[in-house]
């Protein structure tokens, strides 16, 4: 099982439409699961047919006070680093939405009075699209915190029985702790980006955040066009391999807002994707 | 009765902090006793969450019957407050808390 994360330091260039193409045109020659963890805004199924869909519903643990066995020693509010428990001078507060689930409180309290109970986090799902494995994460409306849920996904490819040779990751936008927790398995990071000034700002992160986790990269522009060096100047200058430009063209934007499979219809596209798809296989050679 | 302001500085002449979770200084004067006590607060500048819960269990340690500050306190810090019925006036930023103090005599705050 070789993950390769498509992540972006900027929201919007093209992260879930280089996931679904790629995955989609990789399965027609080799065993691959989409995986969307995206999981705030999983969007990726909007493009596949998907058939019975087969749903985990993940939980978190958060402490629940046990009013008869405290003894009010406030031992659970100094361990706490996120100040998810208080100590009040006759009551334990437990705020759930900061909680992340360490145990700490729970598993140093002298009187086992803060065991952890579960609640509905999110869902995970499971299905095929033709040849596609497809898998989503998807959080709870109301639930804060992504990263728990993304752990979770991660251990629930891990320990399916029918791995897929490759498994592409639709990551989470941004370089805090959802992005990061969802590459940091990953054996291979592609950064998409567009050649803007946004999108460099953006893209100059993305690749620090990659660099300290210790994963190899490539970058994808999209929307590019041959005239427009800003991002390959970057790459040159970083020694990042480019992998492919997808050129500018508004047809892509037309076949994504009918939600089809854009390598399908658009030849340039497909060719940029191709270029991408024969790059991954040759990672593994 | 004890009062209770969130304070830039450590005396009644420093300005109400307008912040509750990351206010600097919880001052807290005690009308009978004519006298002030002081909580140190600027180590929540470096929470990552959870500023308003902490400074909410600091002020309840206090015994404080009302807080003076200014935006009023976010959704948490709030329920903890609650629980203790404390009465939480707001509209005091950009004053010292000792005007901040004189308006509320004069009843000139509005209740959170």
């Amino acid at each position: 099982m070789f993950k390769i994360a498509i992540a972006s330091g900027k929201g919007g260039t093209g992260k879930t439409t280089l996931s679904v193409n790629l995955a989609a045109m990789l399965s027609d020659s080799e065993s691959v699961r989409l995986c969307d963890m995206d999981v705030e805004e999983p969007d990726s199924g909007l493009f596949l047919n998907v058939d019975q869909k087969e749903k985990t519903v993940i939980q978190r643990f958060t402490p629940q006070w046990d009013e008869d066995k405290c003894t009010l020693c406030g031992k659970c509010q100094e361990n706490c680093n996120f100040n998810a428990v208080i100590r009040l001078a006759d009551q334990i507060m437990i705020f759930p939405e900061l909680c992340h689930s360490c145990y700490a409180c729970s598993e140093l309290c002298p009187k086992n009075a803060l065991p952890m109970i579960p609640s509905p986090m999110g869902v995970i799902s499971s299905s095929r699209h033709e040849q596609l494995r497809f898998t989503e994460a998807r959080l709870n409306v109301g639930v804060e915190q992504a990263v728990p849920l993304i752990t979770q996904t991660h251990q629930y490819l891990n320990n399916l029985n029918e791995k897929a040779k490759f498994v592409i990751i639709d990551s989470p936008p941004g370089t805090s702790c959802p992005m990061i927790h969802t590459i940091k398995e990953a054996d291979f990071v592609i950064l998409v980006t567009e050649p803007t000034p946004f999108g460099l700002h953006d893209l100059q992160l993305a690749v620090e955040t990659v660099r300290q986790l210790g994963i190899p990269m490539g970058v994808v522009i999209n929307r590019g066009d041959d005239n427009n060096t800003l991002i390959t100047d970057f790459c040159t200058a970083n020694s990042i391999d480019v992998m492919a430009i997808i050129k500018n063209d508004r047809s892509v934007a037309a076949h994504y807002a009918a939600g089809d499979l854009v390598y399908k219809h658009v030849s340039t596209f497909r060719e940029s994707v191709e270029t991408i798809a024969g790059r991954i296989q040759n990672l593994l050679q | 009765m004890k009062i209770a302001f969130t304070t830039k500085g450590k005396t009644m002449d420093s300005e109400i902090d307008p912040r509750f979770g990351r206010t600097q200084y919880i001052l807290v004067y005690d009308t009978e006793q004519e006298s002030t006590d002081v909580i140190d607060n600027t180590d929540t500048a470096s929470e990552g969450h959870g500023a308003g819960p902490k400074t909410a269990q600091r002020l309840m340690e206090t015994d404080a019957e009302v807080l003076i500050t200014g935006n009023g306190p976010g959704g948490n810090a709030a329920s903890v407050l609650n629980r203790k019925g404390i009465k939480i006036l707001v509209g005091a930023a950009g004053i010292s808390a000792a005007q901040a103090l004189e308006k509320f005599n004069n009843n000139e705050l509005t209740h959170f």
